[in-house]
């Protein structure tokens, strides 16, 4: 029994009927982590690359080493360091909260490249043009920069949710009882893996495919009308 | 009569003087001297790479430049002991891109904004201009380059020749005391650059406004200009009324970039 739900191990088909409920919940965990991750990757990605493009290299430089080093360390030593070393310090934060905020900073790294080459793709012309129209930096970056790169990064963007979706079991070694830690405490109790690790693997699938799905529909209905795509 | 010219009556609103621009080791302007009186319509013709471009986008805050002085309505652009590469503060620069306006050889039009929202992004943001008047504005500028039907069309709807046409009306809803012109016909295909010359021919009508065109067509340069200047090499080998410089010039190199025989 978990979370009030029994399960019927009497045939195959009973047995993935009943855990379905319990890993549900494990769904909704997956899910939440996922948006939250995923919104902080986002929001943290663009400020460094935003500061890997300042002008004054010793803002540029140090930006670019810190996306170097959280890209080309593994997901894991840093979600095991914010949960077990930052409490040492005084940094004590929800099981839950340090596996988001784990996905978010090692995904800004890559979403911050993938800004980075949405603001290059834009033509060099459009920056000079709002130059000779005397359009402010904030005005440069939020009007005509910012608006012509998202269409560009929206696919890259998608692959990297899809890909965070599939890291978030990570988040079980720190006592998050995502979908997977739950199969697995549920293939413990019962000796029975086969079935919740298959279902397990089934959500995963149809969670992507729609978040794929969802990506697609956002690309259609961007206003693109002249912005070269590539 | 003492005054033959506009140019003897105003003080000029450019002035370049002593002015060196260089990329890395090559010397695009080499002790530039130059001036241009208000109202003035100045064609910039000759070989590419003379410098004539080079002398707009100076004037645009483009460019920097390595040694020499350059105003533009009493306005200096290099204060000595100034910030950033222009060595001038934001404000200042701001006041100085206030007075030119500049129209790109490949338009530079906003792919994601319809030809409307080009021509009144930077009066509502930059001149604060409420959206109403903006749009009145706009339409205005519009109908005048004859692209009254077209103001909610986005540019990749447009020939190359409405889209620069568009550009024209967008650099003068700044109302710009200097309209610069780079090369506006070279990427045009040979049939749509009539259209973008009739606009421009019609702006050279207007008294006030001082441009300064970068062109390869030299019929229309002879056409709309008070002055014609050929550069060779970052300077002015000879300058004059479009009359006796395109028909009758004394440089042998102005001679054989025109292909008039000695």
């Amino acid at each position: 029994m978990m979370y009030g739900f029994h399960w019927d191990t009497s045939t195959p088909w009973a047995f993935a009927l009943s855990i379905l409920p319990i890993l549900g919940i494990g769904l909704v965990v997956t899910i939440e982590a996922t948006i939250l991750g995923f919104v902080i990757s986002l929001i943290l990605g663009l400020g460094l690359a935003l500061l890997r493009r300042a002008r004054t290299r010793w803002i540029a430089w140090p930006s670019a080493v810190v996306i170097e080093f959280i890209r080309d360390t593994p997901l894991l030593v840093q979600l095991y360091f914010l949960y077990y070393v930052l409490p040492k310090y005084g940094i004590l934060l929800p099981a839950f909260l340090t596996g988001a905020l784990a996905l978010g900073i090692q995904y800004s790294a890559y979403m911050s490249e993938v800004y980075r080459a949405g603001l290059d793709a834009v033509p060099h012309g459009q920056i000079e043009a709002a130059t000779a129209l005397n359009l402010s930096p904030t005005r440069l970056y939020c009007d005509i920069i910012i608006p012509q790169a998202i269409p560009r990064i929206i696919p890259a963007m998608g692959n990297y949710l899809v890909s965070m979706i599939k890291d978030t079991p990570v988040l079980s070694v720190v006592t998050v009882l995502e979908m997977l830690g739950l199969a697995r405490i549920i293939g413990d109790r019962t000796f029975r893996y086969l079935i919740p690790l298959t279902l397990v693997g089934a959500i995963f699938l149809v969670l992507t495919m729609a978040a794929t799905a969802a990506i697609r529909r956002l690309e259609r209905a961007l206003p693109k009308t002249g912005i070269q795509m590539r | 009569m003492t005054q033959t010219t506009r140019t003897d009556q105003s003080p000029p609103i450019i002035r370049f003087s002593d002015v060196t621009k260089r990329f890395g080791s090559l010397t695009v302007l080499d002790h530039f001297d130059f001036e241009v009186a208000q109202g003035e319509k100045v064609a910039l013709i000759g070989p590419s790479g003379s410098g004539k471009s080079t002398v707009l986008r100076i004037l645009m805050t483009l460019e920097p430049v390595q040694s020499g002085q350059i105003e533009l309505d009493g306005l200096a652009y290099y204060q000595p002991g100034g910030h950033g590469k222009f060595q001038a503060s934001p404000r200042h620069l701001h006041d100085i891109r206030t007075r030119v306006g500049m129209v790109f050889q490949s338009f530079n039009l906003f792919p994601h904004m319809n030809v409307l929202r080009n021509l009144t992004e930077a009066p509502v943001t930059v001149l604060g201009l409420s959206k109403e008047e903006a749009r009145t504005r706009a339409l205005d500028l519009l109908e005048m380059v004859g692209l009254a039907d077209k103001a909610a069309a986005f540019p990749a709807q447009l020939s190359g020749g409405q889209q620069q046409r568009v550009a024209i009306a967008r650099a003068l809803a700044m109302r710009p005391r200097v309209l610069l012109f780079d090369e506006p016909t070279s990427a045009l295909d040979p049939e749509r650059v009539g259209e973008v010359l009739g606009v421009i021919r019609d702006l050279a009508q207007e008294h006030d406004l001082t441009m300064l065109l970068v062109t390869h067509e030299m019929r229309f340069a002879q056409e709309v200009s008070d002055r014609v200047c050929f550069f060779d090499k970052g300077r002015i080998v000879e300058q004059g009324p479009p009359g006796e410089l395109m028909i009758s010039p004394r440089e042998a190199r102005t001679r054989e970039f025109l292909g008039i025989d000695a």
